[in-house]
């Protein structure tokens, strides 16, 4: 793009008034008459089939309007067998799967009568644990599949570890975690029989996504859909498609026409039926020369799904771009366990792939004796280890040594428990961090003249807390060459042109190349005098990033740590992360991307943790007051920077993802940092007290 | 088994008959529409509900509707006079102190509660000295916001939010 007036900028966010007063409106809260609401029976066994469901009680109750049960509930033809099959069968694939729902005229009499409904299983052997050598494991990407490989293998691995001057050979592990988002997922549902017509106010992050899902799922026009979103609590990935509740959500409006069905989920249910990252074990065994040169790198990750449906986290992806060396392997198994099924979460693949990587670099440093900045620097890569493409903008090294800098790294004594401060050891720890450049070609845009110097620029983008109902305007202002009172952005509905979801750090890379592909065009079709009304649409190409490059983001995390010595307590008082991304488009919000991932970076290292029972299957610990994330006094100096730049070969805007990048390697950072203050490496997240009280 | 009962919302009297069970949360949000204070967990373990009452910081998802009969309780939407921003509100807006803003009506709440308390001298677990007046520093900030999640980890920017504000 020539001109950049806007960009750049840290304009504060342009619904900010509407969100800190609580008049922005999320999924629950458009306002609607007579709504009637829906409450969930989830199953209490993790595998087998329902002998009966009695409904009877729950249908005795006053005001309750409709029971749906496997025996009675709508046959969806569109459905497949996947996590959208929602009471199409007897069969019970996990613990916490919807067997029934009552709508009723008020939320506690839904939950009530809920309560009421009886349900008979007969159960069947089950499975929830995954081990490193479970006998369902599989390779999930085979020669013939699509996607990208589950296995690559360069020079001779084995023979490269034999002759090794240093080896590293760990396994590392990453517990089941949930998103959690702060807004549970929510799908309000409207049917109208006449014409024929669902309305869908959704908590999603993908309005075009949700609609596509669900008009295939019941059979219908996707134009007879409509799903709504101008604000939304948050997702990290989990909101990145439909969900079972959503199709639920719908079935019932069906059984309900003209009456709005509310259907939010509670906090627990969030624990079984909207994805969650799976647990990983992953070994890494890496060969150097006694400098630190790599020789040989290897990296082998265990994985679970669902028997509902596979999904694939994919967490070895990562050592194939982060370093430099001529014998490599990475290998993914999976096996499809009796449990919910899993999905997105923040940087999936490479939020714990970077944790088992970085903590084996920082093993590796320690065991040649290399500082673990220098360390990754003598491992850079000239070109791109797996593709052998030149880097778009590879500007790690910098990241690693500037940032080292401006945290105060060097002069460190790298000796671990050196360092003792009344009753804590203290140390510190560095992490490299990366991203893929994501990019969804096909959303559209369209600019409309309003007259009297206004556009409107219509798109189906979703601002899930990222920023884009500002940073969009922003783009569009820019590409409009009009300031940003002369814009006005519509997003959040599927009346509006198609989009790409807020996923994969993607949305302002997808969203802004269509918004300055249709600015574009209407400078083409009305020149600089456009009359009132004149209108252009465009979509954002297929050929926008250079094929011929690399494109990735990379950063580094230092975080220093205070562990105490009596009781094992650890706190951070310390983190600093400083990457690299192209153009920031907003340096207000793009800093808040970036503090936030690294919030949940140091909540995995620190507290996240689902315990799977494995005698039900279930998740023990599904809440807030179990399930820990961080609060506010985990957080003490946090501090994001970025380097200047720009990266064309990625957007026209010069711009890459923010969103991800932030929580990749945060956590082997504070690992890191816990084993330079105590001497204990913990290769087991999240890094709990009992772990380092010997 | 239903009640009738009077709210005070933002300054706004409403007369409603409520079954027994519903929550204030709910009452405001599901009877009334006021839909500024938001359900993150239903359980007292996340503040995304927090209003006052009485200018107290409260969890309106752990009372009931019917123990709030003739209470005052104020929102994030009745904290702003017409047409301008409460300060704390402002600050939160100025210093980036939200993301998807689905926590934040409960942060500002929490927020002008929690100065009161300081100002009238509560100490919090990490006060040094259990009289006398409460210095405002940022370990007290932290700690006496810990009881309102945000997932969005938007911790270092409310913090700042809040510092400004209380200057
Ligand atoms: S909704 Fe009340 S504390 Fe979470
Ligand atoms: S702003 Fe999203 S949870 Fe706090």
């Amino acid at each position: 793009m020539s001109e950049t007036r806007v960009m750049g900028q840290p304009l504060t966010r342009l619904e900010g008034e509407r969100k800190v007063t609580g008049r922005a409106p999320y999924a629950y809260e458009h306002p609607l008459t007579d709504p009637l609401y829906l409450h969930p029976v989830l199953s209490t066994v993790p595998r087998g089939r329902l002998t009966g469901v009695d409904a009877s009680a729950a249908e005795a109750l006053a005001g309750v309007r409709a029971v749906l049960t496997p025996y009675n509930a709508e046959r969806l033809a569109g459905a497949g067998d996947g996590e959208f099959a929602v009471l199409q069968s007897e069969e019970v694939s996990f613990h916490g799967q919807f067997v029934a729902a009552v709508v009723a005229d008020t939320p506690e009499t839904a939950r009530e009568a809920a309560a009421l409904v009886r349900v008979e299983y007969a159960r069947a052997p089950h499975d929830v644990v995954l081990t490193a050598d479970h006998e369902r494991l599989y390779r999930p990407v085979g020669e013939d599949d699509e996607g990208p490989a589950s296995d690559t293998e360069e020079g001779e691995v084995e023979a490269a570890l034999e002759r090794a001057e240093v080896v590293v050979d760990q396994t590392y592990r990453t517990p089941t975690e949930h998103n959690n988002p702060m807004e549970p997922h929510t799908t309000v549902a409207v049917w109208e029989e006449e014409p024929g017509r669902l309305t869908l106010y959704d908590s999603t992050q993908g309005v075009h996504v949700v609609r596509a899902s669900v008009a295939g799922v019941f059979g219908l026009d996707p134009e007879r859909v409509r799903v709504v979103a101008p604000h939304v609590g948050g997702g990290f990935g989990s909101k990145g498609e439909a969900h079972a509740h959503d199709v639920l959500a719908a079935m019932a409006a069906r059984v309900l026409p003209g009456r709005p069905v509310k259907f939010a989920l509670t906090r627990q249910h969030m624990f079984s039926l909207v994805g969650y990252r799976t647990p990983t074990i992953q070994r890494v065994r890496l060969g150097a020369d006694r400098r630190g040169r790599l020789d040989v790198v290897v990296h082998e990750s265990v994985e679970q799904t669902s028997t509902v449906q596979e999904f694939t986290e994919n967490s070895a992806m990562c050592s194939r771009w982060m370093y430099a060396a001529p014998h490599r392997r990475t290998r993914h198994r999976m096996a499809a366990l009796d449990v919910p099924v899993n999905f997105w979460m923040r940087a999936p693949g490479e939020a714990p792939g970077m944790y088992a990587l970085e903590s084996a670099m920082d093993e590796l440093a320690q065991a040649c004796g290399v500082d673990p900045v220098e360390l990754r620097v003598r491992n850079e890569p000239e070109r791109d280890p797996q593709s052998g493409a030149p880097w778009s903008d590879r500007q790690l090294v910098r990241c690693l040594r500037e940032g080292a800098e401006r945290f105060g790294w060097y002069g460190r004594d790298p000796s671990p428990r050196a360092r003792r401060e009344g009753d804590w050891w203290v140390g510190t720890g560095v992490a490299a961090a990366s991203y893929p450049h994501l990019y969804n070609p096909g959303s559209v845009a369209v600019v409309r003249y309003g007259g009297e110097g206004v556009y409107e620029v219509s798109i189906g983008a979703v601002d899930i807390g990222t920023g884009a109902w500002t940073a969009l305007t922003q783009i569009a202002a820019d590409a409009l060459g009009v300031s940003v009172s002369r814009v006005r952005l519509r997003i959040g509905d599927t009346d509006l042109p198609s989009a790409s979801v807020a996923g994969g750090s993607s949305g302002t890379s997808s969203w802004g190349t269509a918004i300055v592909a249709a600015a574009r065009a209407f400078a083409a079709e009305h020149g600089g005098a456009p009359a009132p009304g004149a209108v252009a649409r465009a979509s954002a190409g297929e050929d926008t990033v250079d094929e011929g490059y690399a494109v990735y983001s990379f950063g580094a995390h230092f975080a220093e740590v205070a562990v105490h010595a009596d009781t094992g307590e650890v706190r951070v008082p310390r983190m600093y992360g400083l990457f690299s991304v192209g153009r920031v488009v907003n340096p207000r919000m793009v800093r808040s991307q970036f503090l936030g991932g690294m919030v949940m970076g140091l909540s995995m290292a620190l507290h996240e943790q689902s315990f799977r029972d494995p005698r039900y299957g279930h998740v023990a610990n599904g809440d807030f007051a179990e399930y820990h994330v961080a609060t506010n006094a985990d957080v003490r100096d946090l501090r994001a920077e970025w380097l200047e730049g720009e990266d064309p070969r990625a957007t026209p805007m010069g711009s890459r993802g923010v969103g991800e990048i932030g929580v990749v390697g945060t956590a082997a950072a504070v690992a890191n940092a816990v084993y330079h203050a105590t001497g204990v490496r913990v290769r087991d997240l999240p890094i709990t007290l009992d772990t380092l009280v010997r | 088994m239903e009640a009738t009962i009077t709210l005070r919302v933002d300054g706004e009297k409403h007369e409603l008959t409520v079954d027994t069970r519903t929550t204030l949360l709910d009452a405001l949000r599901d009877r009334l529409g006021v839909t500024s204070p938001k359900k993150g967990c239903d359980h007292g373990q996340c503040g995304a509900c927090t209003v006052l009452v009485e200018g107290r910081r409260v969890l309106s998802c752990l009372t009931f509707a019917v123990a709030q009969e003739e209470a005052e309780v104020t929102t994030a939407a009745g904290l702003a006079g017409e047409g301008e921003l409460h300060p704390v509100a402002r600050a939160f807006v100025d210093n980036d102190g939200f993301q998807c803003g689905y926590c934040t009506p409960g942060q500002v709440c929490s927020a002008v509660g929690m100065l009161r308390e300081a100002a009238e001298g509560w100490p919090s677990h990490v006060s040094g000295d259990l009289e006398g007046p409460v210095r405002l520093d940022d370990e007290e900030i932290r700690e006496r916001m810990s009881g309102n999640l945000c997932r969005c980890g938007a911790y270092a920017n409310i913090v700042a939010a809040i510092r400004e504000a209380a200057e």
